[in-house]
């Protein structure tokens, strides 16, 4: 069923009786050409480009709860393009084209808002950097302007300009950046993959990895064994846990990070801000909340829950970039659990065992990755090779010594 | 989260900064032949467990000593503290 302006008009008039479910509720078949597991936006996005672009069929996406109770569903929603460095930028910046022609791609309202992004800039050496990323930006045909501080103050007058210690010196905007209604990234990629036939398994969780001979012949799951000549494994937060029962050791940790909205205010903030100073960004959802968040807990975690310290410092941080957050009130906060790699960079490869694939590591990052992701997870399952966008994200970088580390961090997954 | 710390008693989480794994402690030899994959896996593999982590903790704004503490990553639970120091002597390191 197509979806449009006069269906909604020809179902008000009809009671709303035409509408059918978005997706099918299939019974798991024996065997399947291509199993993907974890039902996120990735999971599902591979498994939309997989039948899409690539042809394929018998295709199924295996989901341990429901799709889009992960990280999709937890996260802050903010979709940019502006990294640094050579391994990354061309993959965003694929990732944000995707982004723009989604809605039409998949009919489906996503709420894609290219509101604009802006990262603030506190001291002469700070404008450097960014001056630098931005050029960086630019020759990857990617959009970013330098703004100074008059040019902030006329689009956020509120900001913390003249703080003795952090003063606002100007920003990196790229407009083109933005917010996307995260759950219906989930639900169109699902809408979409079912509708080119892929068996979306809800409640199925996997609990192991046939392996023969090195080669994965599928996998067992809490409603038995499915068969598979290609396994993806797409978990993001539970990687490790998932991998370890192919007994594998991944460049990952699993740490918790958390987000807050407050109650529904008028609106105030046009784009998303990022503080220079601290680990702190906020916007405003279409409900009128403002969504903001910062740094890590920093420990290992799978708790979807985290500690008070780092609400006390994120709230902080906020508090000394927009003073006058210090009236809104608090509406909830939860947490998510991150693949953390190594490096800050993700990983899409295949492992040494045949037939098992791997991708992961998407740190905070991973919802504005969504689609690039998934096209270029689908390209590798489908052509076993790597898409244009992605080929620095091996396992073996590490070993090679081609790491992807935006921070310049090194390999303490909690700085990334 | 509060840690139990041996000599101090507990202290808040916040005065602590987290390094990771406890197998941290088992630095590779570097004159092994197998040298360089065995420093490989050592910065960059980890277990990741979802349950009991063995795990190093720095009590930076306290006495500056370093702390094994095992804690369950799916509830945060703390169940033991030990000083890192008696835990690496323990396995024969810095005799
Ligand atoms: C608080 C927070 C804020 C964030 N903010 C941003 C942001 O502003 N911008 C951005 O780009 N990114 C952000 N992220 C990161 C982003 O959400 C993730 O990187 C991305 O969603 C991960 O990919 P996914 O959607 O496929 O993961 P998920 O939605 O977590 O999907 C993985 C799925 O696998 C399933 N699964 C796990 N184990 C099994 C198993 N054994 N069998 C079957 N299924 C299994 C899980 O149930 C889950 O549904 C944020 C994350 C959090 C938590």
């Amino acid at each position: 069923m197509r979806y449009s302006g006069l269906r909604v008009i020809k179902e008000a008039l009809t009671g709303h009786k035409g509408w059918k479910p978005a997706w099918r509720d299939p019974e798991p078949k024996p065997s399947y050409d291509y199993v993907i597991i974890g039902g996120g936006g990735h999971g599902l996005a591979t498994a939309y480009y997989l039948a899409k672009q690539f042809g394929k069929t018998r295709i199924a996406v295996i989901e341990k709860g429901w799709i889009g109770g992960g990280n999709v569903g937890r996260n802050t929603t903010i979709i940019r393009s502006n990294y640094l460095l050579d391994g990354n930028e061309p993959f965003y910046e694929f990732s944000l084209k995707l982004w723009e022609g989604l809605e039409q791609e998949l009919n489906y309202n996503a709420m894609v808002s290219q509101r604009g992004i802006l990262n603030l800039i506190h001291s002469d050496p700070q404008r450097d950097a960014f001056v630098r990323r931005g050029n960086a930006m630019i020759l990857n045909g990617a959009d970013a302007a330098l703004l100074s501080a008059d040019q902030v103050r006329a689009e956020y007058p509120f900001l913390n300009f003249n703080d003795a210690r952090f003063p606002i010196k100007g920003g990196l905007a790229q407009r083109r950046g933005g917010t996307v209604r995260h759950d219906a990234v989930a639900w169109g990629y699902a809408r979409g993959a079912d509708s080119h036939g892929v068996d979306i398994i809800q409640n199925c969780e996997v609990t192991g990895f046939r392996i023969e001979n090195g080669v994965c012949k599928g996998v067992e799951t809490s409603r038995g064994f499915i068969g598979a000549t290609k396994v993806a494994a797409c978990v993001a937060g539970s990687s490790g846990r998932l991998m370890a029962k192919a007994e594998m050791r991944l460049p990952i940790e699993s740490h918790v990070l958390q987000a807050f909205v407050s109650e529904g205010l008028k609106p105030v903030i046009p784009g998303v801000i990022t503080y220079g100073a601290g680990h702190f960004y906020c916007s405003q959802s279409d409900k009128g909340g403002l969504v903001f968040g910062g740094d890590l807990d920093g420990y290992n975690s799978y708790a979807q829950r985290g500690n008070l310290p780092v609400v006390e410092d994120v709230v902080e941080s906020g508090m000394s970039m927009i003073p006058a957050l210090g009236r809104a009130r608090l509406l909830r906060m939860w947490g998510g659990i991150m693949d953390m790699s190594m490096d800050g960079s993700p990983i899409i490869d295949r492992t040494h065992i045949d037939g098992l694939y791997f991708n992961g590591g998407w740190c905070y990052g991973g919802f504005k990755a969504t689609p690039a992701s998934g096209f270029a997870y689908a390209h590798l399952l489908a052509t076993d090779t790597p898409h244009d966008t992605a080929t620095a994200y091996r396992f073996d970088r590490f070993r090679r010594g081609y790491m992807i580390d935006e921070k310049g961090m090194g390999a303490q997954p909690n700085l990334h | 989260m509060i840690i139990n710390h041996p000599l101090l008693g507990p202290r808040d989480s916040q005065e602590f900064t987290y390094l990771g794994d406890a197998a941290l402690i088992d630095r590779p030899d570097w004159q092994a032949e197998d040298a360089v994959d065995q420093f490989h896996d050592y910065l960059y593999l980890r277990d990741n467990p979802a349950g009991i982590h063995r795990e190093l903790w720095f009590h930076e704004t306290g006495d500056r000593s370093w702390l094994v503490v095992t804690r369950d990553t799916t509830t945060h639970e703390i169940t033991s503290v030990e000083l890192a120091r008696d835990v690496a002597r323990a396995r024969g390191r810095s005799k």
